[in-house]
């Protein structure tokens, strides 16, 4: 379990995770969902054992997560995030076998092994990029790297994976794989999920828990269903929305009502 | 390079490159001014000096005196450099950093200069206060090059550029409170000088270099990770500010010990690291090691060069190794 018990953090004067409390269960995923600036990311950025300039305690497992080495983290919790900087040539395979450092017998030396080898081709072939396991990461596309950088976090065999904004380059189709992907990853080995997205309609689909969240506060929190109406809507983004269910999987829909 | 990098591939290509090493620290001692009979000179050093096998008498000292300690202090100084290059380009993310460029040689010299003008009697002063100026010019650098949103590659090579500058202006106000016959040699050492070596400053370039090129292979692969960013690196489990300090530790005395011996030799570490990765790939585990091998090659034939093109007069192996460099370089940056 990945527990986040009354964090606030702040910048100078500006708060920007503001008394948050929220709990990541095995075979869960979570959603947060609200405006830039709302403190997502930060909150995300503090459950993975950033705290600088917070209070309030993140527990892993049940322990202060600061009682973990940084390799101990990386084998618990993988990112997603937008980060890598590709200024050297490496292919999609020493990419993903990235994912591998924290269980590697000797922190900075060793090379890996027969296993490391075998869940990168399994989740290089989860992610439909077996074919470009020898390109070079530069010359993808960014939908393909975005996929690289979700290879490399599942190849991680983190029990808690935390996602921010994963589906920011993707096309239709792969926004869709990509959520199926960590929707499965949750349910099959009890993992649990945190997600950032833009996209209301898609944490509808794929979430089991929404947070709401607004200027560094927790607005409202649940399922789809309890925090996805008009007026926390409203609240939060300062638009009115219509929602109704979806046709086919009768989740909520959400659909901007604009004028 | 599309094959993924095994130890198997990286003893096969770190062992030739040791073989080539080892031809050419031979090899390279026959070339000369003052030419030596190949199979005497073989024979001596088969036997590792303890039989004179016919050479004369000033061809043995000339070859045990000078030419062997000079190719040895080479190959300390281009293992050293291109060593330290490499980790700085993997750990800043940035394949423009190298001590050069980033006035971690002038710091060292900096230092250097204040052991031979304070304690010109005790040699171990040098190392130790060129170890001491490098670290201190890489601090500055580092703590320059970082702004709000963090270190991005401009910046670091923007405050390379003024610590260097401001170390050489330093340099300058030095020399030029030094008399007539000693800024000329100065000069020369300030460019790059291996005709120097002493019984002290030798050892201690080789054992650093050794130890340099191990501590740093052995966090080879936290240096993988950390080439993709900082936070990606912390988030898959390096510990990041440990591999820093590391880093900037042993590349400062890998630094030190080689500017002490030797002056500040440019370019090794931009030009050797490239063409490793181009012919073997970026992964850390075989581009640390092989530039190690490699940069040692390199120095070896750049100094054979300056001490042989306009014999018996000699170049500093500085403007050798920019000579080859800068040219090299900008190919490389247009292939790239």
């Amino acid at each position: 379990m990945l527990e986040a018990r009354n964090l606030t953090i702040k910048y100078d004067q500006r708060v920007a995770v503001a008394d948050v409390s929220l709990t990541l269960k095995a075979g869960e995923v979570t959603a947060i969902i609200g405006p830039n600036g709302a403190g997502k990311s930060t909150l995300l950025r503090a459950m993975n054992g950033q705290l600088r300039h917070a209070s309030g305690t993140v527990l892993l497992d049940g322990d202060p997560i600061e009682k973990f080495s940084r390799r101990s983290i990386g084998r618990r919790i993988a990112v997603v995030a937008q980060e890598a900087e590709l200024r050297f040539p490496v292919t999609v395979l020493e990419f993903v076998l990235g994912g591998r450092y924290a269980w590697a017998s000797h922190a900075g030396w060793g090379w890996e092994t027969e296993r490391d080898l075998r869940i990168a081709e399994a989740v290089l072939n989860e992610t439909e990029l077996s074919e470009l396991s020898g390109r070079l990461m530069n010359e993808l596309s960014g939908g393909e790297r975005q996929r690289a950088v979700l290879a490399r976090a599942l190849a991680t065999e983190a029990a808690f994976l935390l996602l921010d904004e994963p589906t920011a380059n993707l096309d239709l189709s792969h926004q869709a794989t990509l959520l199926t992907l960590v929707r499965n990853r949750c349910d099959q080995r009890e993992s649990a999920a945190l997600v950032i997205t833009h996209d209301i309609n898609l944490a509808a689909q794929f979430a089991d828990h929404i947070l709401l969240m607004k200027r560094g506060k927790v607005v409202d929190a649940g399922p789809p269903r309890a925090v996805l109406t008009p007026e926390l809507l409203r609240e939060v983004f300062n638009v009115t929305v219509l929602v109704d269910a979806h046709p086919v999987t009768n989740v909520p829909r959400v659909t901007p009502v604009l004028g | 390079m599309t094959t993924r990098v095994t130890l198997r591939r990286t003893l096969i290509a770190c062992g030739l490159l040791a073989i080539a090493l080892v031809l050419a620290v031979v090899g390279m001692s026959l070339i000369g001014s003052e030419s030596l009979p190949a199979r005497a000179s073989l024979c001596a050093i088969a036997s590792l000096g303890t039989n004179d096998c016919g050479l004369g008498r000033d061809q043995y000292d000339i070859l045990f005196q000078i030419r062997l300690p000079r190719i040895l202090l080479a190959a300390a100084v281009g293992g050293s450099l291109a060593t330290a290059g490499a980790s700085y380009q993997a750990l800043l993310r940035n394949p423009l950093a190298e001590p050069y460029l980033l006035g971690v040689s002038n710091g060292a010299a900096v230092g250097t200069m204040i052991a031979l003008v304070f304690f010109g009697s005790n040699e171990w002063s040098r190392p130790v206060l060129a170890f001491g100026g490098a670290l201190i010019a890489t601090l500055a650098v580092y703590q320059l090059a970082r702004g709000r949103a963090g270190t991005t590659p401009e910046r670091l090579i923007l405050a390379g550029v003024i610590v260097t500058t401001f170390l050489s202006s330093v340099i300058v106000f030095v020399t030029t409170l030094m008399d007539a016959t000693r800024i000329r040699s100065f000069t020369f050492w300030l460019l790059g000088d291996l005709s120097g070596t002493t019984k002290t400053l030798l050892p201690v370039a080789i054992a650093m270099t050794v130890f340099g090129a191990v501590a740093l292979t052995l966090n080879a692969r936290s240096l993988n990770l950390l080439m993709l960013g900082e936070r990606d690196a912390f988030d898959l489990g390096v510990e990041v500010g440990r591999v820093r300090i590391v880093v900037f530790v042993v590349a400062s005395l890998l630094v030190g010990s080689s500017v002490a011996a030797s002056g500040s030799v440019g370019y090794v570490g931009l030009v050797v690291p490239h063409l490793v990765r181009l012919s073997l790939g970026s992964d850390n585990r075989i581009t640390i090691p092989a530039a190690a091998l490699g940069g040692a090659l390199f120095v070896i034939v750049a100094d054979t060069v300056a001490r042989t093109v306009i014999a018996p007069r000699e170049l500093p192996v500085g403007a050798i190794t920019a000579l080859i460099g800068a040219p090299l370089f900008i190919y490389l940056l247009k292939r790239v």
